[in-house]
């Protein structure tokens, strides 16, 4: 079936599946930052933006962002940028592979928390696993980003 | 060498492919992968044990899009082992690509090829097996001499003798004695000793299990695949594939972490196998699911361990009695078990008389394999669990009974065939982390206001750099037509930033910046031969390549800049990319390069090395853990984690950082939360990250890293290793810090909240 997305400012008309998911569609037409990892909706990574909210797409069905505003991080590239800076002189992307996912969530964090306290950044970005680097290096890259205590 | 003045070596410096990295670029397999290629997937064992009796694959063959179906009757008959080790491999040939005899639940009976993955999956459904099942050995206590044999093939072989005895569903065997540990013990006046269970534990790393073959232009199998040993996966493709090593590319793009699951190779000979059959590119992606169920988990182990000492806290003897679970193949299962003693023996050298034996046993689960630690960290684990309840027996510090007994510079120890230790802090480790953690105020414990205790534990360990007299590194350097360079190496960069740290050895030896060499790596067909990411080998030996060709390479350039400055190489140096002389006079870097290279009759300037050593340094690290346990409930909180880390010179301060950050958490994981485990018939029960949890941003706690630099006089720039050690200390430093919250010592990893509760009705 058909639906109708407005992908990182775009709009398109895209053939779907009725059992489509919404991060194996956004991979198919060029996406390629969207990765899967848990397919449970426990690890984060596949964290792209619907209505300007994180939402895990490989639990979204993709006939389901029909009318919607979806956004990856090739979207917001600047922003992305930016804090990948931060993150990376702290050497805490290590693999990479969580890393858009994780971006897009802390982006979405600094849009809506202001002035977070370290509890606040750990509780958010919770769902966003990593293996490779213990996390700390991710806050203290959170923190500078911020730019908060 | 040292790092006063340098301008690469030693400094914090991003990594070169971390922009990429972290904003999303399409730098790994499946994003590399063609469109059009098969997709390729896999029906399984249902049973843990059993024999195919009939295959029938007609029907689903007939399913539109299905390209080919392959079974046991289609792969040749030459048995082999995915193990990543370098050629002769000790771990058993007990494989092929597809058997008769299945013997774990994922183990795999047909090759499904078709357009896309729903296509796969009908016709999947579609294969009509019948199996005669057999009693599986699901019991690793239980499988010496059990009824049933995992491995009853004839043409199960080793390449050299590793004390298999597949009717006792032996994989593995080894014996070390130095001195009489029996009557040693009896002259020592304190002895202690436990039993340790290590649990299996899943790598659980974010990129799945990937490959993606194609025939290139010249019908030769090119594979890019998500692998930490590119060339292992060459040699055994050709074993397998029946083809040889020189009709194999493997091609490793950037990888989504490996933590040793990605030195099996679990995949690719099935893809390669479909792109064989079919001439067609094909791509195999292996879910979550197969990822926990259908590749490799660390060896789970029993330890007997039995240590004595004399009055003043002297250790000296060490017994270590070690049963490996090595599930249904052989992946790694000698190495593993061996390395138990050769990274758990060498810590503490007073010794008289130190004993390690132990048997890697067959049982119908998944099988084991390599995972970061690699057997060091079950010996650690049981080791300093004993060490820990010695000092308790003796009435001394846990600290002051390390400090008493670890090796020290210049020294060996009883089974070290008289190698000298060539460098150590692991004394101010020790020292550094009582300081950080606090643990004069908090030794043992403290309770607080509420039904909670909060409590600190320790435990030392060790890892080595590098397989001594077996690992090797080599990689080419050249000066390009431009005046830049190129960096050859078959290092295998997996999120750990092996990169970067060899670029910037070759920047700092060359005197150039790092953004004028190129780093190329990870490709068979370009690169020099690497055994790949594994054994805390890259730094120490591809690093000390790397050096070897700086310094070649550079003092060609030097002769040759000496040459056209018309001076001798005495009075010229490398300076701002260029060679000076002495009075002034310079030639850029480039105008050299082009001299050299172009036009008739010219050399293009190169240098290369190869490097491998007879030693294996130890890195070190002391971990501290302080807890807090609910007596109530027997909830366990990280409340703060130290490890004081030597590993040499650091190269990359911040990269050695979290790699070191990273690795506690890994241990945290194993010694809190992470379990595989198996249903009554051999049904794995942990299979997504719903069972089986790792550690999120609220388990870690507070990790705290310091690093006390050595000098390894045999490393590049007195560099040693850390991906590995930094994995080993929190199991039973935080068994430790359990214990002196609340008395009970969990032995059979992880500790449970149930496990602590349990244990404290019972004291």
């Amino acid at each position: 079936m058909q639906i109708t997305l407005t992908i990182n400012d775009k709009l398109v008309i895209w053939d779907v599946e009725k059992d489509e998911i919404l991060a194996d569609t956004l991979r198919s037409h060029g996406l390629l930052s969207v990765k899967k990892a848990c397919e449970t909706s426990c690890c984060g990574l596949c964290t792209v933006w619907v209505e300007d909210k994180s939402v895990l797409s490989c639990t979204t069905l993709s006939v389901r962002a029909h009318g919607k505003k979806i956004t990856t991080i090739e979207g917001v590239s600047k922003d992305a940028e930016d804090f990948a800076r931060v993150l990376t002189a702290e050497g805490s992307e290590q693999c990479g592979f969580c890393s858009p996912g994780f971006v897009m969530n802390v982006l979405a964090m600094k849009k809506e928390l202001v002035n977070p306290s370290d509890k606040e950044i750990i509780h958010y970005l919770t769902g966003n696993l990593c293996r490779c680097t213990g996390y700390m290096g991710q806050l203290r890259a959170v923190k500078t980003y911020l730019g908060v205590q | 060498m040292n790092k006063v003045g340098m301008k690469s070596v030693g400094h914090g410096i991003r990594k070169i492919d971390g922009m990429a990295i972290a904003t999303g670029k399409p730098v790994y397999t499946l994003d590399l992968a063609m469109s059009n290629a098969l997709v390729v997937k896999i029906l399984r064992s249902p049973h843990a044990f059993a024999k195919i009796t009939t295959i029938d694959t007609s029907t689903a063959e007939k399913v539109e899009g299905v390209e080919c179906i392959l079974t046991f009757k289609d792969v040749p008959k030459e048995r082999f082992t995915l193990a990543g080790q370098s050629y002769p491999e000790p771990s058993p040939y007990d494989r092929l690509i597809l058997d008769e005899i299945v013997r774990y639940v994922g183990d795999e009976v047909a090759i499904i090829a078709a357009v896309d993955e729903k296509t796969a999956l009908q016709a999947m459904k579609k294969i009509k097996v019948e199996y005669e099942v057999w009693e599986p050995v699901l019991d690793f206590e239980q499988a010496l001499g059990h009824a049933s044999v995992v491995h009853p093939e004839e043409d199960l072989h080793c390449n050299f003798d590793i004390g298999l005895q597949k009717e006792q569903n032996i994989a593995s065997s080894y014996n070390e004695e130095v001195g009489d540990v029996e009557e040693e013990l009896k002259r020592c006046s304190v002895i202690v000793e436990d039993v340790y269970y290590p649990q299996a534990q899943a790598h659980a790393m974010m990129e799945t299990y990937r490959a993606f073959t194609s025939l290139d232009h010249t019908g030769r199998l090119v594979v890019v695949s998500s692998t930490q040993v590119p060339f292992h996966i060459r040699r055994q493709l050709a074993r397998a594939l029946q083809l040889p090593a020189s009709k194999v590319r493997v091609i490793k793009p950037r990888i989504g972490g490996g933590f040793g699951g990605k030195q099996t190779g679990s995949l690719e000979a099935f893809a390669g196998m479909v792109t064989l059959k079919t001439g067609k590119p094909a791509m195999i992606i292996y879910d979550r699911k197969e990822t926990f169920s259908c590749t490799t988990s660390r060896h789970a182990m029993r330890l007997k361990t039995r240590v004595g000492a004399d009055q003043e806290g002297i250790i000296r003897a060490i017994d270590i009695q070690v049963l490996s679970d090595t599930g249904a193949y052989g992946e790694h299962a000698p190495t593993v078990l061996s390395c138990v003693g050769h990274y758990t023996l060498p810590l503490y050298n007073k010794t008289r008389a130190v004993r390690f034996t132990g048997n890697a046993v067959y049982t119908n689960k998944m099988p084991a394999g390599a995972f970061r630690g690699y057997g060091a960290t079950q010996g650690t684990f049981a080791l300093e669990c004993t060490v820990n309840k010695l000092a308790e027996k003796l009435g001394m510090d846990p600290t002051e009974v390390r400090l008493k007994n670890i090796s020290k510079v210049g020294e060996t120890f009883l089974t070290g065939q008289g190698v000298l230790l060539g460098s150590t802090t692991l004394e101010r480790c020790i020292e550094k982390g009582k300081e950080l953690i606090g643990w004069k105020e908090k030794f043992p414990s403290r309770k607080l206001e509420n039904s909670k205790v909060r409590a600190v534990g320790m435990a030392i360990t060790m890892q080595g750099s590098g397989i001594a007299n077996i690992g090797t590194a080599s990689v080419e350097l050249r000066l390009n037509d431009d005046g830049y360079f190129t960096l050859l190496s078959g290092a295998t960069d997996m999120g750990t930033g092996c990169d970067t740290i060899l670029t910037q050895m070759a920047s700092e030896v060359l005197e150039v910046p790092m953004n004028h060499i190129i780093f190329n790596a990870g490709d068979t067909d370009t690169a020099p031969y690497d055994p790949g990411s594994y054994a805390s080998s890259t730094t120490y030996l591809a690093g000390a390549a790397v050096v070897k060709a700086a310094e070649e390479l550079k003092s060609k350039i030097l002769e040759q800049g000496a040459k056209f400055l018309g001076v001798s190489v005495q009075d010229v140096e490398m300076e701002g990319l260029t060679v000076r002389t002495l009075a002034g006079e310079e030639m850029s870097l480039a105008k050299i390069a082009e001299l050299t290279v172009l036009g008739t009759g010219k050399l293009q300037l190169v240098s290369s090395a190869t490097h491998g050593m007879d030693i294996s340094p130890p890195p070190y690290v002391a971990g501290f853990a302080e807890v807090e346990v609910d007596q109530e409930t027997g909830k366990v909180e990280l409340i703060d984690y130290v490890a004081v880390v030597d590993c040499g010179t650091v190269i990359n301060p911040k990269l050695a950082r979290i790699q070191a950050e990273g690795g506690i958490a890994q241990g945290i994981g194993m010694a809190l939360y992470e379990e595989v485990i198996y249903n009554a018939v051999g049904k794995m029960a942990s299979n997504s990250f719903m069972q089986y949890k790792i550690p999120c941003r609220k388990d870690v706690g507070k990790v705290r890293i310091a690093f006390e630099e050595s000098f390894e006089p045999s490393g590049p720039f007195g560099a040693k290793s850390i991906g590995e050690v930094v994995a080993n200390t929190p199991p039973p430093a935080i068994v430790h810090a359990v214990y002196n919250a609340v008395g009970v010592r969990v032995n059979h990893l992880p500790i449970t909240p149930e496990k602590v509760f349990v244990g404290m009705q019972k004291l």
